[in-house]
């Protein structure tokens, strides 16, 4: 009883939650939470099988399914507070409160007698005394069930489907289209400049370094650009300026049979 | 274990669920209190098996599991079709039947 006292509160205050947050994501979290809370209530009434079927379905596979379509549809779409209806939610909090009162009142005043515990019915076990019952008794409406979770399936690829009213661009059609833009607008043709190249680092947030030492944009991706994540390119170019001082690149280079022009067999504390 | 309890959370759960689908005008938020408003019966119906003593209650959960289960999977499909034709999942945009 314990464990129910230390978990009603909870789950009262997660429920109270979805009522009144904006985002839909937190609600869906919460909700997490409630369900979470109930498999719990199921173990601690002899109810193993359930409390595992809650998780795995209910909060697993059902909850994740919100997820993805809140994903799909929008994150910030959140509720506006503006009301459509003149005084409905005020009315419909008014008649919650109202049927929530009548419901608690009804059935504290209801006595059912004696608790029978499932000690016997889970005799051999909850899983095989839920599979008598499962497959004797209720068969048909097992079977019932598994042609609805077919139809559903084939009614979710239905409803999704998208019919396509473009042709579909091919490969070659792709190749084609680069080169025209290329000729046309001058769009670089090749793939993205790998980010790190010419840098300290080859992490995804240090920007590839230009020959002069500035940062090329187009090597880091534009998300880490817009939230502002991305390192400082001149703080990686400091070592190119102290090493070009130092092999005196400024065109005052001699004895140096150099091949490469920049001198980085030299050691940083030879003189010029 | 008493069921008073039980049921009066179960109640109170299903309460706050009603107001949810009544108040939210987000379409998957009012789903999301349905499912809520699913899952406080199946709270009562666990409970009541235990109270007669046999696991017809729990059959009887599990069944809702999954009939709420394919219901998710079809409704999620029809919101996310009106989205993708209206651009907005507020449950107050679809008014095109509106006298």
């Amino acid at each position: 009883m314990i464990g129910f006292w230390l978990l009603a509160p909870v789950m009262v205050a997660a429920a109270l939650g979805i009522l009144f947050t904006r985002k839909a994501v937190h609600a869906a979290l919460l909700l997490a939470v409630v369900m979470i809370g109930l498999a719990v209530m199921y173990a601690l009434q002899d109810a193993p099988f359930l409390f595992a079927v809650q998780i795995i379905v209910y909060t697993g596979a059902i909850l994740m399914l919100f997820l993805f379509v809140l994903m799909l549809v929008g994150v910030d779409a959140s509720d506006s507070v503006v009301e459509t209806i003149k005084g409905q939610r005020l009315m419909a909090t008014v008649v919650g409160l109202l049927f929530g009162a009548v419901l608690v009142v009804g059935v504290a005043q209801v006595t059912v007698g004696a608790v029978t515990g499932l000690d016997e019915a889970n005799a051999e076990g909850n899983v095989p005394a839920l599979a008598q019952l499962l497959f004797s008794t209720y068969v048909f409406a097992f079977e019932a069930t598994s042609a609805l979770l077919i139809t559903a399936a084939i009614g979710a690829m239905v409803l999704a489907h998208r019919e396509r009213l473009t042709p579909k661009v091919g490969q070659a059609e792709r190749a084609a289209q680069r080169m025209r833009d290329y000729v046309d607008h001058g769009k670089h043709l090749g793939p993205l400049p790998s980010p790190g190249v010419y840098a300290r680092h080859n992490a995804v947030d240090t920007p590839a370094l230009l020959p002069d030492g500035t940062a090329a944009e187009t090597s880091v991706s534009r998300t880490l650009t817009a939230r502002g994540t991305v390192r400082s390119a001149p703080a990686l170019a400091d070592d190119v300026t102290v090493l070009s001082r130092q092999i005196g690149h400024d065109g005052r280079r001699d004895g140096e049979s150099g091949t490469t022009g920049n001198g980085r067999d030299r050691e940083p504390g030879d003189q010029a | 274990m008493s069921e008073t309890p039980f049921i009066v959370l179960s109640a109170i759960l299903f309460t706050i669920g009603c107001v949810g689908v009544l108040t939210r005008r987000n379409a998957i938020v009012v789903f999301m209190c349905v499912e809520l408003m699913l899952n406080a019966s199946n709270l009562a119906l666990i409970t009541f098996a235990r109270v007669h003593g046999n696991l017809d209650g729990q059959v009887a959960a599990f069944f809702v599991m999954v009939v709420a289960a394919a219901e998710v999977v079809v409704g999620l499909a029809i919101i996310m079709t009106i989205f993708r034709t209206r651009r907005s999942a507020s449950v107050d945009d679809a008014s095109l039947l509106k006298y």
